[in-house]
């Protein structure tokens, strides 16, 4: 199953729901596109929701840095909405779990945008 | 013993082409026979990952999806380990010399933690220079008590 992903807005943050799994090839070039997009559009304030990621492997993590990173140097901020076990436990293991901003709620997720 | 132990392989062997496609038969192979085998849902996950990471080098880094380069794919069941073989025919890389992923300066680069997870998900990792290529052994340690494949 390939990764979809929808946008929304909610009081100015872009939240992009994704589903499926973040893995080399379609998933990670998807999300990588979908990053683009928001921020080629001007919005720098994006939240993933990976509720309904099933799986992510490691090209799939470097991807999310990799907009973390991206997001931020254009000034942005890039936050982590509803991880399941298993991508909680693999940012666990990476170390990446302190990097990001992470969180349960998604009303608080998006009051803690600055 | 699973219900239908007679009629699972305890071995799978393919000779694979060096495509993303392979790299999702590979996963769907190993655990397949782990979960006939009657490895716990945990480690069918560790598995996976460990498998997907290991033949996804072997695509790309190892064969450079070079079509005619082929990957070796194995895997084994017994009541002791559970035990998968992967062989490409690169050009080979010095496995001793990898930066670690969770050192501060490599913390936000967004590549080089493949081997780092396979290491996490696997009891033993085991890494052979062939000529060409290189072949990685992931090895998973069955608990006592456990049904073979």
């Amino acid at each position: 199953m390939s990764m979809k992903v929808t946008t929304r807005q909610v009081d100015g943050i872009t939240v992009l729901d994704l589903s499926g799994r973040i893995t080399l090839g379609e998933g990670s070039v998807t999300l990588r596109d979908a990053v683009h997009d928001v921020l080629a559009k001007g919005s720098k304030k994006i939240l993933l929701n990976l509720e309904n990621i099933s799986y992510i492997d490691s090209s799939g993590i470097g991807e999310m840095v990799s907009a973390f990173t991206s997001v931020k140097n254009a000034g942005g901020e890039l936050k982590l909405l509803n991880l399941t076990k298993k991508v909680h436990d693999l940012l666990q293991i990476t170390k990446l779990y302190t990097v990001f901003d992470i969180w349960d709620n998604e009303a608080s997720a998006v009051s803690a945008f600055k | 013993m699973p219900e239908n132990a007679s009629h699972t392989p305890e071995a799978v062997e393919r000779l694979m082409e060096s495509t993303l496609e392979s790299v999702d038969s590979a996963e769907e192979l190993a655990v397949g026979l782990a979960e006939r085998a009657g490895v716990d849902e945990d480690d069918l996950m560790k598995i996976g990952m460990a498998v997907r990471e290991s033949m996804v080098n072997a695509v790309v880094h190892g064969n450079r999806y070079n079509a005619n380069k082929k990957i070796r794919f194995t895997v084994t069941a017994n009541s002791e380990h559970f035990t998968v073989r992967i062989a490409d025919e690169g050009e080979g890389f010095d496995f001793t010399a990898l930066p670690d992923p969770l050192a501060p300066e490599n913390i936000l680069r967004g590549s080089g933690r493949g081997i780092f997870l396979i290491r996490a998900f696997m009891d033993e990792v085991h890494f052979r220079q062939l000529h060409p290529g290189t072949e990685l052994t992931l090895i998973k340690h069955r608990a006592p008590g456990q049904p073979a494949a």
